[in-house]
């Protein structure tokens, strides 16, 4: 198993937390819902895995490439 | 006339809006956030009200916060801008109870327009065309899906209380039609707190053509000609421009659309400033998509190829003048070109992109001018719109019109941030945009 990062592709928000822990989610798949300047923008999960750890709370000021969740990969 | 005006938005618009008041020797207030504190808008204004957090919910759209800001400043009247609270009739209601004038229309006509689906009967009850599509709202996907079969793919799947693109989503087929619906649902009750949507046939490659009206409450209408907005992003303009060059095409094709757009006016007894949009088909066929009950974005290019000033007149019918204007006093007067520089990094599909500005230095040219909301060392933060100022150029011609755009262009220097401007470079050099035959599927794909 690996860990994969997954960053947030833009400076703004999280407006909506679309995954929790635990969960298995396929690649593409929605994971978080980031919000900037009106603009709503999914950040996917990178690749088939787990849900390992959130590491953002809704309504919560984020930058550019920081990271958001953490998957576990086969 | 006023006394005292408060301008319920930010930014270029703002800034924009304290420009004419002044000319006018109108006091004016001003609003801000957090965020905003050391914002142009706010230092162009005689009287500055900080009105809470940054997010838009916690100052621009709070209208406790504002109405207060009002009253304790002495404001007879709120200019709205465009966008924030210019559409909300329960707003405009609480601005008419408190006993101040709403510079725009009566409020059931915003509630009017405002809902996309009574808005195209109505239209269509007024002899304007509309898009073939659902007669008002569907009940559900079922009924969606019998419409579409008679429509024909490609069909469009809209929120009733839609605006700017929001809940609209486009299906090729019957699969794609059962996950628009569920997409456009879901952010038309996220956004608007209602579900309610239509079907609209979804009319191929189509340019974008609306018309400014102007009409007062002592019952005289007009209007103010064409503006041509197919150059579009995430179904939003780009790059807008007066007059149209599909006018050049389409014989009879201006007098038909300003008739049309007069019409709904006078059937809607419409007051103020407004625009009805229209989307036109390559034969020149046009159908009427929704009517803006506020001042446009893209009004500077009116202004320069009339000498109207919109927001004066927009004050003026507000206080009860009337227009002193004809139809037969406008003219049109050569060729005026927007580009609205926009926060964003086209290379990575049109990606907002906050930032600090350190460098601002804009041009200043004949036939050039700047609508900006923005300076150096400021910071342009993820709460707002990505819209930071709008470059305007006018010309003799539309050729002309163009090269000082692109001159303009050349010149302006924005350092520190991420901006569409090379992309306004690339677009005006275009052999297809060079010939004004562009729709609103044109840009995206140039940008993948």
């Amino acid at each position: 198993m690996a860990r994969e990062e997954v960053r947030a592709h833009i400076t703004g928000t999280v407006w909506k937390i679309e995954v929790e822990v635990g969960e298995e989610v396929d690649e593409d798949d929605d994971l978080i819902i980031l919000e900037s300047m009106k603009m709503e923008m999914p950040v996917v999960a990178t690749d088939d895995g787990t849900v390992a750890e959130i590491l953002v709370e809704e309504g919560e000021a984020v930058e550019e490439d920081q990271v958001l969740v953490i998957l576990e990969v086969d | 006339m006023f006394d005292t005006i408060l301008i319920a938005n930010r930014g270029e618009i703002a800034a924009r809006v304290i420009r004419t008041c002044k000319h006018l020797g109108i006091r004016t207030v001003a609003v801000y956030s957090d965020a905003d504190a050391e914002a142009p808008h706010v230092q162009a204004a005689d009287v500055a009200v900080h009105i809470g957090e940054s997010h838009v919910t916690k100052s621009y759209l709070d209208q406790d916060a504002i109405l207060q800001a009002a009253a304790a400043e002495g404001a007879q009247a709120i200019h709205p801008g465009y966008g924030l609270l210019s559409e909300n009739a329960a707003f405009v209601r609480r601005v008419q109870e408190a006993g101040l004038t709403f510079i725009g229309p009566r409020p059931e006509v915003i509630e009017l327009m405002g809902d996309k689906a009574r808005a195209r009967e109505f239209a269509a009850s007024a002899g304007v065309p509309v898009v073939p599509g659902s007669d008002g709202p569907v009940d559900g996907e079922e009924e969606a899906l019998t419409i579409a079969e008679e429509l024909g793919y490609p069909v469009l799947v809209k929120a009733s209380a839609g605006g700017g693109g929001i809940g609209m989503n486009l299906a090729k087929n019957e699969k794609k039609l059962q996950k628009a619906i569920k997409t456009s649902v879901r952010r038309a009750e996220s956004a608007f707190g209602d579900p309610t949507f239509y079907l609209e046939k979804f009319i191929i490659d189509p340019r974008h053509i609306e018309i400014q009206v102007l009409a007062d409450s002592h019952g005289n209408a007009l209007h103010v000609f064409e503006r041509e907005c197919s150059v579009q992003r995430r179904h939003q303009k780009v790059i807008e421009e007066a007059p149209s060059p599909a006018m050049d095409l389409h014989d009879g094709l201006r007098a038909a659309m300003t008739k049309a757009a007069v019409d709904l006016v006078v059937a809607s007894e419409y007051t103020n400033a407004g625009t009805v949009e229209f989307i036109v088909d390559a034969d020149g066929n046009f159908y009427f998509i929704e009517m803006n009950t506020r001042l446009q974005v893209e009004h500077p290019v009116t202004e320069m190829i009339t000498g109207l000033d919109l927001v004066e007149w927009q004050i003026r019918i507000a206080a009860g003048e009337e227009l002193t204007i004809t139809q037969d006093d406008l003219s049109i007067d050569g060729h005026s070109i927007q580009c609205r520089i926009y926060a964003e990094n086209p290379e990575k599909r049109f990606m907002p992109a906050p930032g600090t500005i350190t460098e601002w230095d804009s041009p200043q040219a004949e036939g050039i001018r700047l609508d900006s909301g923005v300076r150096a060392n400021f910071d342009v933060t993820p709460f707002y719109d990505p819209l930071i100022a709008k470059l305007i150029s006018h010309g003799p011609d539309r050729t002309t019109a163009i090269e000082r755009m692109t001159g303009a262009l050349e010149r302006f220097v924005i350092g520190g941030l991420t901006t569409n401007r090379q992309m306004h470079l690339q677009v005006l050099a275009d052999p297809e945009f060079l010939s004004g035959h562009v729709h609103t599927g044109w840009l995206e794909p140039k940008f993948k």
